[in-house]
């Protein structure tokens, strides 16, 4: 029944698809398509939870479609019906802040035609039961992704995203297929039923695990292969952006699980050695990338990186744990892998929000432009500090939860046995705790500086509040990131069967626990009661205000900043996003991108001013993509001389190519 | 019976921590006015600088947003439920499952978040040289004091500090390597997160060497009273931290009667001003660091602290 209503619901998007293809130029062409989309999203979404909390048997459905022998399987187990909560929501709140941020796309017709279609690709891409309906499903995904990034393409750094998207893409999804064909074996069973029946060597798993990581990783956002999402994310609009960053990478996410601990069976030690390593360095990597930015689109997208990589911490302690014997253990880790999926969805759509509010009220997205709009958009400001404080792991609210689950499954790591996994966990969590102060700094940076401060140009001067259809979506939001901050033990609980289903073990009951506290292992072992604590905090700052207000002074005098005698009245002395992250950037970017700062000083008597310029490296474009770049150029600037021969010439190379055919042909035979 | 117990003990923890802060400063500033052979302030000074701030009117700069206003509170609140949680004179206070270690730790992350944005909400470049600072120190100090927790945790086999106080406090502990890292850590963690010299000098107004003073330069009266305040109880939770997990000596037990409680208060009086004493002679010993050198100097306790974990994951008899 509820796989019947999200395919209906999938239906609807795509018949909102070519409505809007058809209507695209028309007013009530945005509020329909976006309407449309949000209902789909919202029954899409009642149906899912219906299916992940009932635990109801598992719906399956084969359509009569794509090839004719194998037919189209869906089915939604506990896992696939998290996800589908993960994209509805997140597709539903896209779809709520559109109604408003969208009437003011230039262009909507590059936009309506590919939204729905692109909410439609990843809800299949979570139902899909077996390889063909996946990847074609995938595909999907990314092509009207790709389109929806290519919106505003008279922009040329806009074209040079969507090419690196697409090339990207393709790798990840011809990465992927071979990946299922590993899976499917000679037999060629493609269906996820005959797959995870089957039996594979290590070197079958070792290749599977490398191609999950290609694949999916590429789609995720793995160090190396991030670079087109700070690119592509920022580009396309912003609810966009937001489905992108929230919701796509979580698909890739899913892609990753399905296929590495559900379809390929019991883990080894070492794969989650390989994905302990590449999550640990995109965690810390992503972070400071996040920290050099100025756009504040690109901030947001760098930081997806950073948390895609506390996901696959999670991931890569639970495939260690489980391949360890310990279930406890590894559905403590995959719990705090799948809440932190829960939670970045939320809280990383509000902040893109945020950005495009502020990109809608002033038309800019580089900080350095902004500054002081906390006064003239107070609720939009708001909204984006819950989301700040939010994804900067600071309690009461939902980011520490999942930080704090992920610590308590480092904490368990010292029983497992392999010498490799006993010295890499505690690196990875020293790294994991490095990443959370940064991302703390990263907001700071971030919202001191687009929001508070004086407005360092007119358009942020006279910037305006955003319309009631984006407030609510930030606001519902920013709601929940508190609600599933004060409530964490709700969510572990409703995870539970997704942990039961792929590790076989489940966390303990957290629903009856005293207080509402959430207790991963034992009482006497770790606690942590987040309703509590919100309940303290607010009462103790409502007792001091309180009590000051009642018997000491509350009056307030308003007068010139005092900066210490001298303030200036240029907002141009404040601090820049540059001039904030400097302290960073010399401390860790000396190494990381190879910052150099360089003072160029007038003689003297000269007057003009002196001038820092500052360098910045990104090695892992240096490094891994310039030689392939460079290589792809040589060859092609080689190969180019044979688009201008003479006919005599040509004539002689087919010649030469033909006997030198018979000649291997006359050899191997 | 137990409830009302436990409860009477954390209310008592709260007021204790909140009357004694202020106290803890002016002892550490009287002793150093005194190694510097001045006369120095009274003890009480604190007290009476702090009511005579609330008294004052708050001069506002003049485009101070709502969150200039409500930082103040929120970082007051959130350090003293982070003080309040931490074992100081009993171990078996009514909330201490509430917030483990970790979640301490995060508590006052975010009071350090609160107060970094306010010092960018005005927009002088005083603010933001300071929060600049601030968090730059902070990424460093934080992950090195979640290193020492992980190693504290490893060794007694929880992040609940309750439990952690009383593991050291029974026979079951011995002298250990990765132990004395972790005091070491913890110590570097506890006076860069405090601003002492030789990191910050919290009795300065000098713009090359001010951090924390810089962030709360446009704070006067009652905002700056609960500034003042937090502060002064972040440096007691610190130093109750310590005092709790490496010298848990006198510390009442759950469920601990009257005799045993005055016990406890009274020892933790004494490491108070022992901690005190130690900590104005170490700031006036040394001098003050260059910026840029404090990450080596909190990148030490960070390695300290990663070493001490390896330590444990590698054998539990380090």
């Amino acid at each position: 029944m509820n796989l019947v209503v999200v395919l209906a619901c999938v239906a609807a998007l795509l018949i909102a698809a070519v409505l809007g293809a058809a209507t695209a130029r028309t007013r009530a062409c945005t509020p329909i398509v976006y309407g449309m989309s949000l209902a789909a999203c919202g029954i899409a979404l009642v149906a899912a939870l219906a299916q992940l909390l009932s635990n109801a048997a598992t719906p399956t459905l084969v359509l009569p479609l794509t090839l004719p022998w194998l037919g189209a399987h869906f089915r939604i187990d506990a896992l696939a019906a998290f996800f589908l909560v993960v994209v509805d929501l997140g597709g539903g709140a896209a779809s709520l802040f559109a109604l408003g941020y969208g009437t003011h796309e230039e262009a909507p017709q590059r936009v309506l035609p590919f939204y729905p279609a692109f909410l439609a690709a990843m809800n299949l891409v979570v139902i899909a039961d077996d390889a063909f309906t996946f990847l074609l499903c995938w595909e999907f995904m990314s092509l009207t992704s790709w389109a929806l990034v290519m919106a505003h393409h008279r922009d040329a750094d806009n074209r040079r995203a969507g090419f690196i998207y697409l090339v990207m893409a393709s790798f990840g999804t011809f990465a992927l297929m071979l990946c299922f064909g590993l899976l499917a074996g000679p037999s060629g069973g493609y269906a996820f039923e005959v797959m995870r029946a089957g039996q594979h060597g290590p070197l079958i798993a070792a290749l599977v695990l490398t191609l999950a990581l290609l694949g999916a990783g590429s789609k995720a956002g793995l160090i190396p292969l991030h670079v087109w999402l700070p690119l592509a994310h920022p580009a396309a609009p912003s609810h966009v952006s937001a489905l992108m960053s929230g919701v796509m990478t979580k698909v890739a996410v899913y892609g990753f699980i399905r296929i590495v601990l559900d379809l390929l069976g019991a883990p080894n030690w070492w794969s989650s050695m390989a994905v302990l390593a590449i999550a640990g360095i995109t965690t810390v990597m992503g972070v400071l990338y996040a920290l050099m930015q100025h756009d504040l689109k690109r901030l947001l997208a760098y930081h997806t990186v950073e948390n895609i990589g506390i996901v696959f911490i999670g991931l890569g302690l639970a495939m260690g744990f489980k391949a360890n014997a310990m279930p406890f253990a590894a559905a403590l880790a995959l719990t705090a892998a799948l809440f932190h999926v829960f939670n970045h969805s939320l809280f990383k759509s509000l902040l893109f929000f945020g950005a495009g509010s502020v990109l809608t009220a002033t038309g800019e997205r580089d900080m350095e432009h902004l500054g002081g709009l906390i006064h003239r958009m107070p609720c939009a400001a708001f909204a984006f500090l819950v989301g700040c404080v939010a994804i900067s792991a600071l309690p009461p609210l939902n980011g520490f939860v999942s930080e704090w689950l992920t610590f308590q499954a480092i904490l368990l790591s010292p029983a497992v046995t392999q010498w490799g996994l006993k010295i890499l966990v505690p690196g990875v969590g020293a790294l994991l705790a490095l990443s959370a102060a940064l991302a703390a700094a990263c907001f700071v940076k971030a919202y001191g500086v687009t929001f508070l401060g004086r407005p360092r140009t007119p358009v942020a001067a006279q910037a305006k509040e955003t319309d009631r259809f984006s407030l609510t979506a930030m606001f519902g939001l920013a709601a929940l990131c508190l609600l599933a901050g004060i409530l964490p033990g709700f969510v572990i609980d409703a995870l539970a069967p997704v942990s039961q289903t792929l590790i076989g073990s489940r966390m303990p009951v957290q629903a009856s626990d005293p207080w509402l506290s959430i207790v991963p292992i034992a009482a006497s072992r770790s606690s942590y009661d987040g309703l509590l604590v919100f309940v303290f905090i607010g009462l103790a700052g409502l007792i001091a205000a309180w009590a000051i207000h009642t018997f000491a002074s509350r009056a307030i005098r308003r007068s010139a900043a005092w900066d210490c005698g001298t303030p200036d009245p240029s907002p141009l002395t404040q601090y820049t996003a540059a001039s904030f992250a400097q302290p960073i950037r010399r401390v860790y970017g000396t190494l990381a991108f190879r910052a150099r700062e360089r003072v160029e000083m007038p003689p003297p008597g000269d007057p003009r001013p002196a001038v820092l310029h500052v360098s910045l490296r990104d090695l892992v474009w240096d490094w891994c993509y310039a030689p392939i770049e460079g290589s792809i150029a040589t060859t092609a600037g080689y190969l180019n001389q044979y688009q201008f021969l003479t006919i005599r010439k040509y004539l002689s190379v087919v010649f030469g190519l033909l006997i030198l055919l018979l000649l291997v042909l006359a050899i191997w035979l | 019976m137990a409830l009302i117990h436990d409860l009477a003990v954390q209310f008592a923890q709260m007021l204790i921590v909140l009357a004694l802060a202020p106290g803890l400063v002016g002892l550490v500033r009287k002793v150093k006015a005194r190694l510097t052979r001045r006369r120095g302030a009274s003890i009480l000074q604190p007290y009476r600088d702090l009511s005579r701030l609330i008294r004052k009117d708050v001069v506002l700069a003049e485009n101070a947003s709502w969150l200039f206003r409500v930082a103040p509170y929120l970082i007051f609140a959130a350090t003293w439920v982070a003080a309040a949680l931490v074992p100081t004179f009993a171990t078996g206070i009514e909330f201490n499952w509430a917030a483990d270690l970790i979640a301490i730790i995060a508590l006052l992350g975010s009071a350090r978040f609160f107060l970094a944005l306010a010092g960018m909400d005005v927009g002088t470049s005083f603010g933001g040289i300071g929060s600049s600072r601030e968090v730059m120190i902070a990424s460093l100090a934080e992950p090195a004091m979640l290193m020492t927790v992980f190693t504290l945790a490893l060794i007694a086999g929880s992040t609940q500090l309750s439990t952690i106080a009383a593991f050291m406090n029974s026979p079951a502990v011995g002298l250990s390597v990765s132990l004395g890292l972790a005091l070491f850590a913890l110590i570097i963690v506890a006076i860069a997160e405090n601003a002492r010299i030789p990191v910050d000098n919290p009795a300065t107004h000098l713009e090359l060497t001010m951090v924390h003073e810089a962030m709360v330069l446009e704070y006067s009266g009652r905002h700056l009273a609960l500034i003042e305040l937090a502060s002064a109880l972040k440096l007691l939770l610190y130093i109750s931290l310590i005092a709790c997990i490496f010298a848990p000596w006198g510390m009442a037990g759950a469920q601990a009667d009257f005799a045993a409680l005055t016990l406890g208060a009274a020892a933790y009086l004494i490491k108070l001003a022992i901690a005190g004493v130690l900590l104005a002679v170490f700031e006036t010993a040394i001098a003050k660091m260059r910026v840029f050198r404090v990450p080596q100097f909190i990148g030490a306790a960070l390695m300290l602290g990663l070493l001490g974990t390896l330590l444990r994951f590698v054998s539990g008899s380090f």
